[in-house]
């Protein structure tokens, strides 16, 4: 017997630039929740773990014209153009890294991962980050670890999950009650929860009862390098142009394209 | 520099010098071809002798749990069942195995004269000591299970995934793989479940022993790279 199948789910979220401050809320946040390794020094950012990194961006234009922007960048979560063809997931010879039809999210399994790390340079957003070395915790923190989360070894790759875990939560949570229905609040990321600005909106981008629904087509949401046909599930919201040009390849003089949308 | 078919007819060459020259010994080669099968034999029989019989046995080390624990004596004794211990909390996580709280009520004074009770209360009641159960069915880290799926939806019993472990009078020994540090109930205790003939779905609990019951009752296919269940159903 075969039990019915739930309609398919699309986990994004639409970040609405103009109200992020920049405060790092939500990297401070992700790094607590899903126990990021960390190092005394992390002045090198090319060897340091960030799930959610938050950028900086500028016009380069000069005083008093300067004008600043914070993009705060998860894991894209890319479907790609035909379903599931993400860059990391189709390049990983381990099968570590997969999309999942029913969520949409791209998981990453670390027992899996032999540290080949092509997924790194297939990714276009710089997303994933490898372990260079064993997480060292400061005395008394392996405590403190969330046993939702399993923690991560040397010469694997890791990234953000949409705080998977959270779901698992909210499944249990429903059938404990014996109902598969999970509410829009049930399931939130902590970087959307934690920050204070109300930024980030998470939730299903196919459900029109989400907040994502509507938000996403708005005439000034965008996502990060569209025209390479990752098909994303991060919306992004500016109502300055040069930030929504900021998020994708232009050439000098180019105006800003309408991209083709694959899902509305 | 030799073309392919020079090659060919050396190797033609040698074929015949040795035909040529083993006629005689024919017998001889023979016997020794008997020899070379029987050691072959013995070398396979003894091979499979250590690898299915002695090797599991080094490769576990049986270690005992703090006290014996009788679940037959237990279940004469609670008003709610398994639940009275293993129960559910409000968010749907699973209690497991149960904390000192649920047997104070009980056992705040030694009442009958069984050594382990006399354990158990010196060693932990008294001194409000947390049991370090071992626990058989545990998974490794990465693996996220969840008792409400299976009991509350699917209404699996517990003899399905853990024997009979419910109605014992005693606790089985703890064996512990000592390269993983896993528990030998996930691979299986038996020969069959080397020779991937395994009876019932609790002699072992592997990847592959989930994978298969969930493809069969759910049939979802939603992995890209599987055509299984994605990973994150089970792993967190
Ligand atoms: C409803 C009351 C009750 C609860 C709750 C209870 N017990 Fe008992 N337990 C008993 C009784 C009655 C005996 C039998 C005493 C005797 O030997 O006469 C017993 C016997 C035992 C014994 C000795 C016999 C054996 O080998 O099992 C142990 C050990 C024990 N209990 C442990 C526990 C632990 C651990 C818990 C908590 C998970 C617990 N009990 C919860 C009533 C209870
Ligand atoms: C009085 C409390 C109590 C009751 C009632 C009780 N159990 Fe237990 N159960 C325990 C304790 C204590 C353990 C020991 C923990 C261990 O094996 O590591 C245990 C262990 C188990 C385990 C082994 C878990 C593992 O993998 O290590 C299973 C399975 C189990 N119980 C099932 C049941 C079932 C089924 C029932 C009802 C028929 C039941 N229990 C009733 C206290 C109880
Ligand atoms: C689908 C199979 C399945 C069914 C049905 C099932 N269990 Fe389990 N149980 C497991 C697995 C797998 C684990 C190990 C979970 C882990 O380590 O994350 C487990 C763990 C446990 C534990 C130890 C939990 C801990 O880590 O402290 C107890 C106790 C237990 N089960 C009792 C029960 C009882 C009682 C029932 C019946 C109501 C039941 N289980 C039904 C598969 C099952
Ligand atoms: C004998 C069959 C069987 C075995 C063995 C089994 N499962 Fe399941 N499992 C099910 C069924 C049936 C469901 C669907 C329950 C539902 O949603 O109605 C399920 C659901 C789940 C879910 C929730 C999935 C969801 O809908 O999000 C998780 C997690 C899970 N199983 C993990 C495991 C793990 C881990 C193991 C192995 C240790 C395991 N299961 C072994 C039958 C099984
Ligand atoms: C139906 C549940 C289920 C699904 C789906 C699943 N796994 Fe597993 N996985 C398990 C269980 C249970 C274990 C632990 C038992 C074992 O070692 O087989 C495990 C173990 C592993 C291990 C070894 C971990 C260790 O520490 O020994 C790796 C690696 C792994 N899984 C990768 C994956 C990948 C990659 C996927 C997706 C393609 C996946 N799994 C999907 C249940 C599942």
């Amino acid at each position: 017997m075969k039990q019915e199948q739930e309609k398919p789910k699309k986990f994004g979220m639409v970040i609405d630039l103009d109200k992020c401050t920049g405060c790092g809320a939500c990297m401070v946040a992700c790094m607590a929740e899903n126990n990021v390794p960390f190092k005394e020094n992390e002045t090198n950012k090319l060897d340091s773990i960030t799930w959610m990194r938050v950028y900086k961006l500028t016009n380069n234009k000069p005083f008093p014209m300067t004008e600043v922007c914070y993009l705060p960048r998860p894991c894209q979560h890319c479907e790609g153009l035909h379903t599931g063809h993400s860059p990391c997931v189709s390049v990983c010879p381990a099968t570590a890294t997969d999309y999942d039809m029913e969520t949409g999210i791209v998981s990453q399994i670390y027992t899996r991962c032999f540290g080949c790390r092509y997924c790194m340079g297939a990714c276009p957003y710089h997303a994933r980050y490898f372990n260079w070395w064993d997480p060292v915790w400061p005395e008394g923190m392996e405590k403190m670890l969330s046993p939702n989360v399993s923690p991560r070894m040397r010469g694997v790759v890791e990234k953000c999950s949409f705080c998977f875990h959270r779901y698992q939560a909210a499944k249990d949570k429903a059938f404990y009650k014996e109902t598969r229905a999970i509410a829009e609040d049930d399931y939130q990321t902590a970087c959307t929860q934690a920050c204070p600005a109300g930024a980030i909106t998470f939730g299903d981008l196919d459900n029109k009862d989400h907040a994502v629904y509507k938000k996403k087509q708005d005439p000034n949401a965008f996502r990060l390098l569209e025209r390479l046909g990752t098909n994303t599930k991060v919306y992004y919201l500016s109502r300055k142009e040069w930030v929504r040009k900021a998020g994708d390849n232009y050439l000098p003089g180019e105006g800003l394209q309408k991209p083709r949308r694959i899902h509305e | 520099m030799s073309t392919a078919d020079d090659n060919e007819r050396e190797v033609h060459g040698q074929e015949t010098d040795a035909d040529g020259g083993g006629h005689d010994s024919g017998t001889t080669v023979r016997e020794g071809g008997g020899f070379v099968l029987l050691f072959f034999i013995i070398g396979f029989a003894a091979s499979l002798v250590v690898g299915w019989l002695i090797f599991p046995n080094l490769l576990y080390s049986q270690k005992k749990q703090p006290f014996d624990f009788n679940h037959a004596l237990h279940m004469g004794e609670v008003d709610n069942g398994c639940e009275s211990c293993h129960f559910f909390r409000e968010d749907g996580t699973y209690s497991g195995v149960p904390k000192l709280a649920q047997c104070v009520a009980c056992h705040e004074d030694v009442q009958g004269d069984t050594q382990d009770e006399t354990i158990f209360v010196e060693k932990y009641v008294s001194k409000k000591r947390e049991v370090p159960w071992r626990v058989y069915s545990r998974q490794p880290d990465c693996v996220f299970f969840s008792h409400a799926a299976h009991v509350k939806m699917a209404k699996m019993d517990c003899v399905t995934c853990h024997g009979h472990i419910g109605e014992s009078t005693s606790l089985p020994v703890y064996e512990e793989n000592r390269l993983t540090g896993y528990s030998r109930d996930i691979e299986g205790h038996h020969l069959e479940n080397l020779l991937c003939l395994k009876k019932n779905t609790a002699d072992r609990m592997k990847m592959d022993d989930c994978a298969e019951c969930h493809l069969e009752k759910t049939g979802r296919k939603t992995s890209v790279q599987t055509e299984k269940d994605g990973c994150f159903v089970c792993h967190k």
